[in-house]
């Protein structure tokens, strides 16, 4: 996946879009206010120079499924594991909540189901069928929308072709607005996502621990992508 | 101490044969505060750990601040027991068997708290069923149910010629007795095996209770999260271990002598020779902290620093430094001179050293956990403990010297025929690094 800093509005419609499609619970003001939030994916906003002469940068932030995840490692009990075509998944009936992952992660995308999972009505009616939905006690994280890349290897398969580039739109690529965000094989150097990598305006988050991760962020140069929190 | 083998026997056993009404009151208390915690956990039974104070990225509070401490008490007995044992330092006879039952209960009261801090504790057995040996957890898992194992047969050993001797003397529960005693009579051959036997194991669980705290520290230093990912951790869990086992060990002995009589066993000897390993360990784990944060410091690396400012100046600053100064300062100025190393002198200090000890595990524990190297995660995560946790912290403790308290209703708490030993052969008395006497 890459993610273009650049474009992105920080209009938070991918995490909207993360929520509705995998079923992630709503948390509820008073549980977020206590940082209790279950969520795969947010944005972090950064503000630059000092009042009126500011300006904000806005990252979307998910798990990046390290190439050699440090997630992976700790479980006790094999419930996360590294998928034969690169994911990083949680199997979430073996989970037995020791939060070991969440801690392990150095980008602190793993989340944890403190209570159980409850929708305000009418979000219930939005719930999604292709995902299983998770209960209270076990960690959760983003599957790049595994139910969506592994419909469209079985659509192609049946038409006995390979899936083409930028077939597999996860939900939060597909609802960018700014088109900020794109998703594909990056084995095939052909992709959009190979070229990405190889851009002059590519950074991998946290390069320097040496995870590996699938998750590039385009950029001009004169910001770190990091800075002070804006919160 | 009396020579008398007949005196001492019934000065060890008059708290098993005699109970109270204080005793009662002290137990039926204690019961309280532990049905309070019951009906906490209840609660984050059912509602799950949203009632506990832990987020995103503080997944570790309470629970886990409480496992580590009372493992690392549990070194007491390992420490007094099996080194003084081997060293032959006869001052530790009449001390060892509550050091023993120090290390047990603390164990099990430790692994409870994983209970406690799961996210789903029904599946608490899993990590036997389908463990992933890569995991630190997994180490820890092995290392303390071997070490919980190991010291309970250390503790049984040495115990089974005092249960004989209830067995034949004890007015009720005598079929219990007579079933630990396994048959024992005090043979040459018996006590030749049975002193074999506890050299084996003195010796064996030594590296299992160093292998126990460094896997400890390990669960939290192989991770990459700032000032937690070091090697120095497995050092400095083991000191910090023995150190609060040996206050834990003075405090306990200062209490037990009190309530129970037994004044001529843990004499001021016992609590100045202890105090003394206390200002020792109190210098090596204040080397190793000051090491630790040097190293840190002087390095200036963004994401340690965020945690070393929180600690040094921070919303942690009020914890770290309480605890420099329980930890250091206190036992210091109280231990050094003779004229305050005395028994009232040391259980101050070992009291001081307790709480600043388990304070260092909260430290160590939330402020790293505050300041994950993803930044925006700063200000989200502010820690403070739930009335749940705290209440199920405060059961934990109860539990604990509940516990002790039966132990010390159903077996002596001093060897008897250890200290019988020494007192036969006078010989050996005060000779530190003498043989221990067949």
């Amino acid at each position: 996946m890459a993610i273009d800093l650049d474009r992105c509005t920080g209009c938070e419609a991918c995490v909207v879009a993360c929520r509705e499609e995998n079923n992630v619970p709503v948390s509820g003001a008073e549980a977020t206010g206590h940082g209790r939030v279950t969520e795969w994916l947010r944005v972090e906003r950064y503000m630059e120079g000092t009042f009126p002469n500011v300006r904000m940068r806005f990252k979307p932030v998910l798990c990046v499924h390290c190439d050699d995840a440090p997630c992976v490692k700790v479980c006790p009990v094999s419930a996360t594991y590294e998928t034969d075509d690169g994911l990083n998944a949680q199997i979430h009936p073996r989970c037995i909540g020791t939060r070991a992952c969440a801690h392990a992660c150095p980008y602190t995308v793993r989340s944890f189901n403190w209570s159980d999972p409850s929708w305000d009505a009418p979000l219930e009616q939005t719930i999604n069928p292709d995902v299983a939905i998770r209960w209270r006690g076990i960690m959760e994280k983003c599957t790049f929308c595994v139910q969506r890349i592994r419909r469209v290897e079985d659509g192609a398969r049946e038409q006995e072709r390979d899936a083409r580039d930028l077939e597999v739109q996860p939900a939060c690529a597909q609802s960018c607005p700014a088109q900020a965000i794109t998703f594909g094989d990056r084995s095939d150097p052909e992709s959009a996502v190979a070229k990405a990598f190889r851009s002059p305006r590519a950074e991998l988050p946290l390069e320097e621990l040496g995870t590996g991760p699938r998750v590039v962020y385009l950029k001009e140069g004169e910001w770190n992508g990091r800075g002070s929190s804006a919160d | 101490m009396d020579a008398d083998p007949r005196r001492t026997e019934e000065r060890i056993l008059a708290p098993i044969f005699a109970t109270t009404w204080r005793f009662y009151a002290v137990v039926a208390v204690l019961l309280g505060i532990i049905v309070t915690g019951g009906f906490f956990w209840s609660l984050q039974l059912r509602y799950g750990l949203a009632v506990a104070g832990m987020n995103q990225p503080v997944f570790w509070g309470l629970y886990i601040t409480n496992y580590i401490f009372f493992i690392g008490i549990s070194h007491a007995g390992t420490l007094i027991s099996a080194i003084l044992r081997l060293t032959g330092a006869e001052w530790r006879r009449p001390i060892t068997r509550i050091a023993e039952v120090i290390t047990v209960v603390a164990l099990i009261m430790g692994s409870t708290n994983i209970l406690f801090h799961l996210g789903r504790p029904e599946l608490i057995l899993m990590p036997f069923l389908t463990p992933q040996f890569l995991s630190p957890l997994i180490w820890d898992v092995c290392a303390i149910s071997l070490y919980l194992v190991g010291s309970i047969i250390y503790l049984y050993l040495p115990l089974i010629p005092d249960l004989a001797l209830l067995r034949d003397r004890s007015p009720r529960l005598r079929p219990l007795y007579r079933a630990l005693a396994i048959g024992w009579e005090g043979t040459p051959r018996q006590h030749a095996l049975l002193e074999k036997a506890i050299s084996f194991m003195a010796v064996a669980i030594i590296p299992i209770a160093v292998s126990v705290h460094t896997v400890v520290s390990w669960t939290l230093a192989m991770t990459l999260v700032p000032m937690w990912h070091t090697a120095i951790f497995g050092p400095y869990f083991v000191v910090g271990a023995i150190f609060s086992g040996i206050a834990a060990l003075i405090v306990a002995m200062a209490i037990l002598r009190k309530v129970f009589r037994l004044e001529e066993f843990f004499t001021p000897l016992s609590f100045r020779n202890l105090g003394l390993l206390l200002i020792t360990m109190s210098c090596l784990w204040a080397y190793f902290t000051f090491a630790e944060h040097l190293t840190v410091w002087y390095g200036h690396e963004h994401s340690e620093m965020a945690v070393l400012d929180s600690r040094l100046t921070g919303s942690f600053a009020p914890y770290f430094w309480t605890m420099v100064v329980a930890c250091f300062v206190v036992p210091l100025a109280i231990l050094s001179f003779r004229k305050t190393r005395t028994i009232t002198g040391s259980v101050v200090a070992a009291v001081s050293v307790l709480v600043g000890m388990w304070l260092e595990r909260f430290v160590i524990v939330v402020s790293s956990a505050s300041h994950p190297r993803s930044q925006q995660m700063w200000d989200l995560g502010t820690y403070s403990p739930s009335t749940v946790e705290i209440a199920i912290t405060a059961a934990q403790f109860a539990a604990f010297v509940l516990m002790y308290a039966l132990f010390a209703k159903l077996f002596p708490l001093v060897s008897i025929w250890e200290v019988q030993e020494e007192a036969l052969a006078p010989e050996n008395l005060g000779e530190e690094g003498s043989l221990p006497s067949k």
